[in-house]
């Protein structure tokens, strides 16, 4: 107990540097863009306009029937699981990223995952003005429950930190991981019922999915966002259940890990 | 006193990989035909030092000898294979000057970047910023990305920031060899002033000159072993004699 409380102390002497990190990663990547932090709104929305066509246009098969919002659906899904991949493949070589920083001078190292996870999740905040507007045009009703879209996306941000954890502790000692990640995520969207619903998919299908957490945070943002019902008790437990698991996961591997990294960068 | 550095039998080891495995499929390759084995190398092998608040502590030694390796244990970059450092205190580390700059952010930025890096809060640094960016004498270039620094001048940036505050200890990696001699001299008396105010330096320089001149102890390592540890004037003369035959004399500022 004394020693988990040693630990926050830590956390909390560096917050300011949690902080600049942040707004490192924020300057630098909008650095010379015009349109600037715009593209934050501006690239899921396109993206979410080319799928639209793909889906909606060319193969309306997949999509299957019931959908009745199907731009709010698409961007729902996107903008979670955008969330999920670059949070996940930016904490995965963040550690090895910052070797030269962890030779020189002590920092707690988890902190380099965590500033990953938090940017991406600030760019997804963002990415929410795409979602308000898209609301607006298709007159998608204001329901009670949004406040409750709060819940799967915290648990989905402890979720993608408990991963982030695991992945940047892989990658400092095998490179391999990147390109595995890269191939994994790709087949990952695939099931994660981000542009189909899986309900008129086959049987086999549906169980299957259950097994994906994306599926439960997705959904249940859905839920919440468009339908304007609640969650059931299942996908409570499954979106906490996953976060904790994780989270416990990724912070023992690394914590058990963190000693050798500077040895292997 | 009790001491403020303390180290003790610290032995510290590294793999060094044959064949650096990097990927998974040539690691399990490896393991499958029995071959990870990895040769071991000892930088640092039973050192013991301590340093009493207030200390001038030199070190001295040939490259390769461990100095750096024992920074690091110290400042709290490697943790030892075996033994125990313990340390009471801050320290502000020097060890390679610029640790957690961004080349891509301007001075201004770095300064935060940097001094956050070390534990400052944003709003000391900001009480404290004046005195930093006259201290590197950099005031024009403030808002030039670090990229088109010349390396004194980053060196410049470094140095004030890491000295800005009063830590218990400092820790200096060949920091001096930077910078033109005005600069040189003007870190020097920072360092001084700082041991006056009652810090503890550890300083690695290659220029006995300098170590004779501000430590009041040394320790000389060689080959990752302690091989003389006590006041300047003995073990200077001792390593004077050693190396005299093979380096020339440093130059003089």
């Amino acid at each position: 107990m004394a020693k988990g409380i040693l630990y926050l102390k830590d956390f909390w002497r560096y917050r300011y540097l949690l902080y600049n990190l942040i707004s490192r990663d924020f300057k630098l990547k909008y650095r010379r863009s015009i349109l600037g932090v715009l593209w934050s709104v501006l690239n899921p929305l396109l993206m979410m306009l080319v799928m639209w066509a793909v889906f909606g246009g060319l193969f309306p098969q997949v999509r299957g029937q019931g959908i009745d919002n199907f731009p709010m659906f698409l961007l729902c899904g996107q903008l979670l699981f955008n969330f999920f991949r670059e949070a996940t493949t930016l904490a995965m070589s963040s550690v090895l990223q910052s070797a030269p920083l962890l030779r020189k001078v002590y920092i707690p190292k988890y902190i380099f995952p965590l500033e990953k996870v938090c940017f991406g999740f600030v760019n997804c905040c963002f990415s929410f003005i795409a979602l308000v507007l898209v609301m607006i045009c298709t007159r998608c009703p204001v329901h009670l429950t949004l406040p409750m879209a709060l819940y799967p996306l915290l648990t989905l941000f402890v979720f993608s930190l408990g991963v982030g954890l695991v992945l940047a502790t892989l990658t400092v000692f095998f490179r391999d991981v990147i390109h595995m990640w890269e191939v994994f995520t790709t087949a990952l969207m695939y099931f994660s019922a981000i542009f189909y619903d899986p309900i008129q998919m086959e049987g086999w299908v549906q169980s299957f999915i259950k097994f994906n957490p994306m599926y439960w945070y997705i959904t249940g943002f859905r839920r919440a966002v468009i339908y304007g019902v609640g969650f059931n008790g299942n996908m409570i437990a499954m979106c906490g259940g996953c976060a904790v698991l994780a989270l416990g996961f990724g912070l023992f591997v690394f914590k058990k890990n963190q000693d050798k990294f500077v040895l292997y960068l | 006193m009790e001491p403020i550095i303390e180290v003790n039998h610290v032995s510290m080891r590294f793999n060094l990989a044959k064949e650096k495995n990097e990927s998974l499929k040539e690691y399990f390759l490896a393991m499958a035909k029995g071959k990870l084995h990895f040769d071991e190398f000892y930088a640092l092998r039973d050192v013991s030092l301590c340093v009493e608040p207030g200390d001038f502590y030199g070190l001295v030694g040939l490259n390769g000898s461990g100095k750096s390796t024992l920074l690091k244990v110290i400042s709290g970059v490697y943790k030892p294979s075996s033994g125990s450092c313990r340390v009471r205190g801050v320290i502000a580390p020097l060890i390679e000057l610029g640790a957690g700059f961004d080349l891509d952010l301007t001075a201004r930025e770095n300064i935060y970047l940097n001094g956050t890096v070390l534990g400052y809060t944003p709003k000391y640094l900001d009480s404290k910023f004046d005195e930093i960016v006259e201290f590197s004498e950099l005031r024009d270039f403030l808002d030039v990305p670090l990229k088109n620094y010349s390396s004194g001048m980053v060196a410049r940036i470094a140095f004030a920031i890491a000295t800005i505050t009063k830590p218990d200890i400092l820790i200096a990696d060949e920091i001096l060899s930077v910078g033109d001699f005005l600069f040189q001299q003007k870190c020097e008396q920072r360092m001084q002033q700082l041991m006056s105010g009652g810090t503890t330096v550890l300083l690695v320089s290659h220029s006995i000159e300098q170590i004779e001149r501000m430590c009041n102890k040394v320790a000389w390592l060689e080959k990752g072993a302690i091989r003389m540890n006590g006041e300047t004037s003995a073990v200077c003369a001792a390593y004077k004699e050693i190396t005299a035959a093979p380096e020339p004399p440093a130059p003089q500022p």
